[in-house]
């Protein structure tokens, strides 16, 4: 079945599709998306039972693999110590974030120039800053002005979250140290913000907010870009793009919700499926003209993946921390950010720090560690660890390295029988080197706070959140799949515009990255409607 | 799709338990938990939150199929009937064991235990869920960061 044709056809709804179907809007031509998942009601969300820390394991597992709802895809991560981690839904990652909302630093743009490795991106932070700005307004960003750690002009909406217990505990010992800290910029409304409700501390904001305050954009860009004339097609899943004999996009082949495949035809297609989904967008569209998957003339499609290594290092004071009541992601530091000659290692990382842990989390976690007994001593060392923890986390800038990559399971398919994508990573050597660098520089954090029975998690398994760098951006074709503005080298109506484009990782949370190169992307295309094909 | 799927998918495993898993479950988690006079909690042998465990299995309904069965045979057939100095040390080979199935067994365990009332009140909390009431956290003091701002910028020229 055959469409009639939309001049833009948008696959994701996620983040970044959300960001770019607002935008295009105005331009009142006819933009379609197509997602493969459907919208999530606030009512379905595990903070409205008591079961809402189970539920993180069952079906609002960031793990598609685990979660196994009919609207996830499998991944085959076996050849990864990281697992892929995401939602699909109208907006996408959004829904199952921690509103951790950093932006990358101006360094993080240049790194093959400062130190030597990685790819500059061609483009700078200067360049992307009024993007930044215009996602902060629409998404609505608690925070503090004035962080030295970032170029003046950031300007959160709304105050930061609370600093609470756990933040005072923290804040006192860096203080100590003589480190940066600073309240986290969150895409969290701590204030009623453009309609939405303010936080009410429901503290489990990762598997989605019933109270409507985090930023997902189901609830921020897609309402707007829906009044504007957007469609929105939900449990429509893509095949493949399809392209005509000179090599040009000409639509998608997609499953509709009835399982009907149908056929969308449009004068331009945009990917936006994050750095997995794209990459198994591209080579599942293999044709007669495109043999090594659309846009792949350089073999660049599916490589330099980067999943920012995650660490855990968490210990436990002797006094009461918030636990579970608050946004779990508020305050970071950024001591350790920026390459330092005494390392031996280029680039750094941030510390994530966290509030503490509700009583499942932290009976299940220090359980399966033996530090929680079976047997008569249980009680009294529950009491001795229930909302005594400090944790923090490390996020690694990784570098983009070839053979990290994005590749088709030759047998793994989803329920459409589309080929399933394969992960096959490894931690680099300069990303262990940081490792080690901020397991001890955070040990020697926590014992400053006080903290007894410190430990690690080293990586966190369940932590690939931020894929990325799957089709990077650049001005060489023969080493990048999208120029400086987001069309693909290869096919003149093709664009991408999520964290496939990151030519660097950095080591910050890529969402308010991710959102404003989508809308510098958009940005760019409309000022270039008069000859966006030459 | 939550753990608790009228029709769940039959790739989950059987969703009910036999007569001789409840008691062996039950008989484990006494091991596990046991009530305390002290801290005023039931162990999680409690009727109640066994029932809450035999409807939690979800997607993990095998696992606990197969961690009671390792369990028993342990035992020598049946855990529940062993004396419970015989049961803590069937208990502590089913650990050395008990691989990811006893790990996804007693999260399940866990995940009843401390979302029954008597438990959260026993820990100071309120026995609801986080929604609507929220929390209500100290704001805090942001001169806090008077060191930081005196420090200056930190990040890096580009």
């Amino acid at each position: 079945m055959t469409d009639d044709i939309a001049d833009i056809l948008l696959i994701g709804a996620g983040a970044s599709g959300a960001a770019f179907a607002w935008s295009m809007a105005e331009t009142k031509m006819r933009i379609v998306c197509l997602e493969q998942g459907g919208w999530t009601k606030p009512t379905d969300y595990p903070t409205n039972g008591r079961d809402w820390e189970a539920r993180v394991t069952t079906d609002f597992s960031p793990n598609p693999n685990r979660r196994g709802r009919p609207e996830d895809y499998p991944i085959n991560d076996d050849a990864s110590p990281i697992k892929i981690m995401n939602f699909n839904g109208v907006g996408g990652g959004t829904i199952m974030f921690t509103a951790h909302y950093p932006r990358l630093h101006p360094s993080d743009f240049r790194t093959k120039t400062l130190d030597g490795v990685g790819q500059d991106w061609p483009i700078s932070y200067e360049q992307l800053a009024p993007y930044y700005a215009q996602n902060d307004r629409m998404t609505g960003v608690s925070g503090l002005e004035g962080d030295p750690a970032y170029p003046p002009g950031k300007k959160p909406q709304m105050r930061p979250p609370h600093l609470g217990r756990s933040g005072l505990a923290w804040g006192t010992a860096l203080n100590k140290l003589g480190w940066h800290w600073w309240p986290s910029d969150i895409s969290i409304a701590i204030e009623e913000y453009e309609g939405r409700a303010a936080c009410i501390n429901l503290a489990h904001c990762t598997p989605g907010c019933a109270q409507g305050a985090k930023a997902s954009t189901d609830i921020t860009y897609w309402p707007q870009a829906l009044r504007a004339g957007v469609e929105l097609r939900t449990h429509c899943r893509v095949k493949r793009i399809t392209t005509d004999e000179n090599g040009l996009a000409t639509g998608a082949e997609y499953y509709d919700e009835t399982g009907t495949l149908r056929f969308q035809a449009a004068h331009v297609v945009v990917v936006a499926c994050n750095g997995i989904g794209t990459p198994r967008m591209l080579l599942n569209s293999a044709s007669a003209t495109h043999p090594n998957g659309l846009a792949n003339s350089s073999d660049q499609v599916g490589r330099n993946l980067m999943l920012h290594p995650y660490v855990s290092v968490y210990g436990y004071v002797d006094h009461e921390v918030d636990g579970n009541r608050g946004p779990p992601l508020s305050l970071w530091s950024h001591e350790f950010y920026e390459t330092r000659p005494e390392n031996d290692f280029k680039r750094g990382y941030i510390f994530q720090i966290a509030r503490g842990a509700g009583p499942v989390t932290e009976a299940t976690t220090s359980f399966d560690h033996g530090r929680l007994p079976w047997g008569e001593g249980h009680h009294a060392v529950m009491r001795q660890l229930h909302y005594r923890r400090l944790n923090l986390s490390l996020v690694t800038d990784d570098l983009p390295e070839a053979h990290n990559r994005v590749t088709l399971d030759p047998v793994l398919k989803d329920t459409h029988g589309i080929p399933a994508p394969k992960v096959d990573y490894t931690i680099g050597e300069n990303t262990q080197r940081m490792i080690r660098h901020g397991i001890e520089k955070a040990t020697l954090l926590l014992q400053t706070a006080g903290a007894r029975d410190i430990s690690t998690v080293n990586p966190i398994a369940l932590s690939g959140w931020h894929n990325l760098g799957t089709a990077r951006m650049g001005t060489d074709p023969t080493t990048s799949v999208v120029n400086e503005w987001g069309r693909t080298h290869d096919v003149k109506n093709l664009f991408i515009i999520d964290g496939s484009l990151f030519a660097s990782a950095g080591g910050v949370n890529p969402t308010s990255t991710i959102q404003a190169l989508s809308l510098y992307v958009a940005d760019q295309m409309k000022q270039r409607l008069a000859n966006l094909f030459d | 799709m939550s753990n608790t799927l009228a029709n769940p998918p039959p790739s989950w495993g059987d969703p009910n338990l036999s007569d001789q898993e409840k008691r062996t479950l039950a008989a484990m988690c006494a091991r596990m938990i046991p009530a305390s006079d002290e801290y005023k909690v039931p162990g999680a042998d409690d009727p109640l939150i066994q029932a809450d465990i035999a409807k939690s299995l979800g997607r993990d309904a095998t696992a606990v199929h197969e961690a009671l069965a390792l369990l028993d045979r342990l035992a020598g057939g049946d855990f529940a009937a062993l004396p419970v100095a015989k049961q803590d040390e069937a208990c502590a080979t089913l650990r050395a064991e008990g691989g990811m199935n006893l790990t996804l067994t007693t999260r399940i365990v866990l995940q009843c235990y401390y979302r029954d009332d008597r438990v959260m009140i026993s820990l100071g909390m309120e026995p609801r869920p986080p929604f609507p009431k929220g929390h209500v956290l100290p704001q805090g003091d942001w001169s806090l960061l008077d060191p930081v701002r005196a420090r200056g910028k930190i990040w890096r020229d580009a």
